[in-house]
């Protein structure tokens, strides 16, 4: 039988605020335990959580990105569970009203096609602490740090219809919010975390089969790996005469499985409830009106302004824009004075080759806009031939200065006296006469031998365009 | 709307509540007339009154994002039954 897939994500992203989203501990990641846990986190009796306006600011530009329906008025509630790093006994989240209703994103699929993936809402929410199970003499550690650090869950549609639409809308997600600056966009630290819900369809049913729910997914490699394994645990199931049975799954990338999370499965009665101690949040229009305003340029925006204002094709264009940093790079780069679609080859080929190998991020690359920048002014008025930037840039890369103090330094600079090269074309012809001959005589093909030669002679200094006129024109007088 | 003696047991577990066997009974009958109370209330019609989320009219106040808290951990503890590298211990959770 023929299976179809939909996916669904909920995905957690971290607010990049300074203090909590309802009290005034750091959210700083990395500290010592339970040093950020101030009682109002912790839920002593008598505290009262007041809401940080920042998180809100967040969660509007959030909305806004994704042509949401930012709600004027919304209500947090109170998420009842019991987990020892959950310290009141319940989560504050929003559930009837949240923030940001219906909107939706684009996602851009291997065959350059798009496909609109709906959002369903995003709310804000308190994270919960850790629980670090390691043995403590058959005791569980806690640690409150991340209690109450500003979350906003943002919930899709079941509108995936494949592990690669999943991927590249969590992809699409991640970039955005980091665009936005609204998170660090950190998978390994937690800070943007997903999960997937994930069921199957005999091809052409409407109606959807039942769905599993993954958990402790913390990379985009593992979110794929988790996704097929499961798809095939249910096509398995269902082939086998089974049922698929709701529920949610851990996902351990050790062994490269799902396994059933037994332990909550009693637990999903929340019993929500506004929470009295938060009273309603109202959105003025001015506040939403300077976060309109607070917007940076978009990831999609910025693409289509790089295919019309530097000419670039989609191709680079998507390639310069998937990080706001690279961009950011790419047009200071530009902004030196160099040739656009040149810059575009040299930062998304040579730049992005050298720091993969250098196992790098952008943000440490050796070589500065500025550098590169002064390296292609020196490829586009002929100091340097291509070939030799290469070389040029290795040694920009390793600090030895400029392009043009290591183009002085090296001797590197192109040969583009024509006196000069004309001297040594022909005392490359003088050598060489019966190659002379065979050329005349109609061999063409030598045009390559005596380019060659000459290139030898100057060490790769000489300009290209101008060793083959001059030959050419001395092969055949 | 009624009640039976396993809802009850059932939210007490929610609520990790240890209910006296005795007791049980007694928040049957007074659990339902609360939820009679409700029923009642449902019957009015509220098709064009907007839902209360807070009983009071105001909305709420936004504070600035500064840390203002400084490592009160130790005071926080002195409550804890049980810490260690300044970590709550908490009987082993097994998931």
């Amino acid at each position: 039988m023929q299976w179809e897939t939909v996916i669904g994500l909920e995905i957690h992203a971290q607010l990049a605020t300074r203090s909590k989203i309802f009290s005034g501990a750091s959210t700083a990641y990395g500290a010592d335990a339970n040093t950020q846990a101030c009682i109002i986190d912790l839920g002593f009796p008598g505290v009262l959580p007041v809401l940080n306006e920042a998180a809100v600011d967040m969660a509007l530009k959030f909305g806004i990105a994704v042509n949401s329906e930012i709600a004027s008025r919304s209500v947090f509630a109170r998420k009842n569970y019991f987990y020892p790093d959950l310290p009141k006994g319940y989560q504050i989240s929003q559930f009837e009203l949240p923030i940001v209703g219906k909107g939706s994103i684009s996602i851009d699929l291997e065959e350059g096609s798009q496909k609109v993936i709906g959002i369903t809402r995003a709310h804000l929410e308190e994270d919960a602490g850790k629980s670090l199970h390691e043995d403590f003499h058959g005791m569980s550690g806690i640690d409150l740090n991340r209690t109450g650090t500003p979350l906003l869950e943002i919930v899709s549609e079941p509108d995936m219809r494949s592990i690669k639409e999943a991927v590249a809308y969590a992809r699409k997600i991640h970039q955005l919010v980091v665009y936005l600056g609204i998170c660090d966009g950190n998978m390994q630290e937690g800070s943007f975390r997903v999960d997937a819900n994930i069921s199957i369809r005999p091809l052409g049913q409407e109606a959807f089969g039942t769905r599993t729910e993954l958990k402790n997914i913390n990379s985009f490699r593992f979110m794929e790996r988790a996704l097929n394994y499961e798809l095939e645990r249910q096509i398995d199931l269902m082939e086998g005469g089974g049922e698929v049975v709701q529920e949610t799954r851990l996902y351990d990338a050790d062994r490269d499985e799902t396994r059933s999370m037994r332990s909550k499965e009693e637990a999903n009665d929340y019993r929500y409830f506004p929470d009295p101690d938060l009273l309603p949040v109202e959105i003025s229009e001015e506040r939403l009106q300077r976060a309109r305003q607070a917007m940076p340029e978009l990831p999609d925006q910025k693409r289509q302004r790089f295919e019309t204002e530097y000419r670039l094709s989609s191709a680079d264009a998507l390639t310069l824009t998937q990080s706001r940093a690279l961009a950011d790079y790419f047009e200071l780069v530009v902004a030196t004075g160099a040739d656009a679609k040149m810059t575009a080859n040299w930062v998304t080929v040579e730049l992005a080759g050298a720091l993969n190998k250098a196992g790098l991020d952008l943000s440490q690359s050796p070589v500065r806009p500025k550098q590169l920048g002064g390296l292609l002014q020196r490829i586009a008025d002929n100091t340097i031939s291509g070939k030799l930037a290469k070389q040029v840039f290795e040694a920009i890369w390793n600090g030895e200065g400029d392009a043009d103090s290591v183009i002085e330094a090296k001797g590197l600079k192109q040969i583009t006296d024509s006196g000069e090269i004309e001297k040594i074309i022909d005392e490359v012809i003088a050598a060489n006469p019966k190659q002379v001959e065979q050329f005349r005589a109609g061999k063409d093909k030598l045009l390559g031998f005596f380019v060659g030669q000459v290139m030898k002679q100057t060490q790769g200094k000489a300009n290209p365009g101008q060793v083959n006129e001059i030959l050419l024109a001395k092969l055949k007088g | 709307m009624s009640l039976d003696k396993s809802d009850v047991e059932k939210i007490a577990h929610l609520a990790r509540m240890a209910l006296d066997e005795s007791h049980i009974e007694a928040y049957v009958e007074d659990l339902g007339n609360i939820l009679n109370l409700v029923e009642q209330l449902e019957a009015a019609d509220t098709d064009a009154i907007e839902p209360m989320f807070h009983p009071l009219h105001m909305a709420q106040r936004l504070r600035g994002d500064e840390v203002t808290e400084s490592d009160c951990r130790g005071a926080n503890q002195v409550v804890a039954p049980k810490v260690e590298n300044g970590l709550y211990l908490v009987p082993k959770v097994i998931e």
